[in-house]
């Protein structure tokens, strides 16, 4: 019996396959993933000689956080899940009289004439406290930003039946053709000139 | 009469696959090392936000990054419990910022140097008095294009 001499040799035959498998995982799974966030720009520094414009106080829309998370919108408290509806009734309000050159015709908002003229003249301006979270700060962001995206998707599904997300993902996305992107590029222009995000951050309060 | 034919002698042998696993086994180190992304180590705790509102950022040769948050356990005890900037791989305070900025710009080629974008990876936790430091040297060297990276997800709950 010669064969009970040693132990039986383990078929490394199926040890290919085994690495191959993890080769496969491993390409696989190490596609770099991209990083997502809210885009914004910085104001530039302005020459200090050069002199504020003056902007009508109903045009602009006061959001101060403080340091316990809460927020004071126009000098009212208010909670944060109500913040987005807030600021869309402040945007889409087109308080301008028919008839004046601010007048919006795509407004569907109250027309008061004690809020904002125009989406184009209304500024948010977001303040905050030194001591104030991140993340609260970027949920406030976030809904800011919202607002906008929500008004810029109603009048892109009006005007193009198609979401404006949608089309500014497609028209940034590195893989749409050329002469795709030309066509996005213009709408996305058109809608972005509809509700032009005018959110000022001034510097913050140390107190 | 049996049902599998004996081989006969004097058939080429097949060519062994002994050795196959050894190549798919160096193949599959060269990719796990190789894909290593050029991720700097991180020594702050890293938790990002959530937000629902979000961009892709796409072309990662365009971006710069910029780390905020506590130290980690090993780093604690030097470098207390604050919250701090990492720049690299290393801590930095907040007036260093627009210097490293200039500096990886200057890296970058000419053509996408001022089409750079500024991703604050900044943890949840972080207070927002370093950020407007930040943004301050931000707008000094004129990076103007920020991004706050986030999580995909309800931004409410960051609120927890």
């Amino acid at each position: 019996m010669a064969r009970r001499a040693g132990a039986p040799e383990v078929s490394a035959g199926s040890m290919a396959d085994i690495a191959f498998l993890l080769l496969i995982f491993f390409l696989v799974t190490t596609t770099i993933e991209t990083d997502a966030g809210l885009d914004r720009m910085l104001p530039p520094m302005e020459p200090p000689t050069e002199a504020p414009p003056i902007i009508k106080q109903k045009n602009i829309f006061t959001v101060n956080i403080n340091r316990n998370g809460q927020l004071l919108v126009e000098d009212e408290i208010l909670s944060i899940d109500k913040l987005r509806e807030r600021a869309v009734a402040f945007l889409d309000n087109g308080g301008a009289p028919s008839g004046s050159p601010d007048f919006c015709n795509y407004c569907k908002g109250k027309r008061n004439a004690e809020s904002s003229d125009n989406p184009t003249k209304a500024i948010i301006s977001l303040k905050n406290d030194r001591e104030t979270k991140y993340s609260t700060y970027i949920t406030v962001q976030n809904e800011l930003v919202g607002a906008y995206n929500d008004l810029r998707n109603r009048e892109a599904k009006r005007l193009f039946g198609k979401e404006y997300v949608e089309m500014e993902a497609e028209y940034l996305n590195p893989e749409t053709e050329d002469s795709v992107k030309e066509e996005l590029k213009e709408k996305v222009q058109r809608i972005q000139g509809l509700f032009p995000q005018k959110l000022s951050e001034a510097e913050t309060s140390s107190e | 009469m049996s049902k599998f034919a004996k081989k006969k002698d004097g058939e080429v042998p097949a060519v062994s696959t002994a050795s196959l696993p050894d190549i798919v086994f160096m193949l599959l180190f060269f990719f796990m090392t190789v894909t290593v992304m050029k991720d700097s180590s991180l020594k702050v705790e890293n938790v990002l936000p959530n937000a629902s509102e979000v961009k892709k950022l796409e072309k990662k040769d365009r971006v710069i990054y910029i780390y905020v948050g506590k130290p980690t356990k090993e780093y604690e005890k030097t470098f207390g419990n604050e919250p701090k900037i990492q720049l690299n791989d290393k801590f930095a305070s907040p007036s260093e910022v627009g210097d490293y900025i200039l500096m990886e710009r200057a890296k970058k080629p000419q053509e996408i140097q001022n089409v750079l974008t500024t991703a604050l990876k900044v943890d949840k936790n972080a207070s927002m008095g370093l950020i407007s430091d930040i943004k301050q040297e931000l707008r000094k060297v004129n990076a103007l294009k920020v991004n706050y990276t986030t999580y995909e997800g309800d931004a409410f709950n960051n609120l927890q």
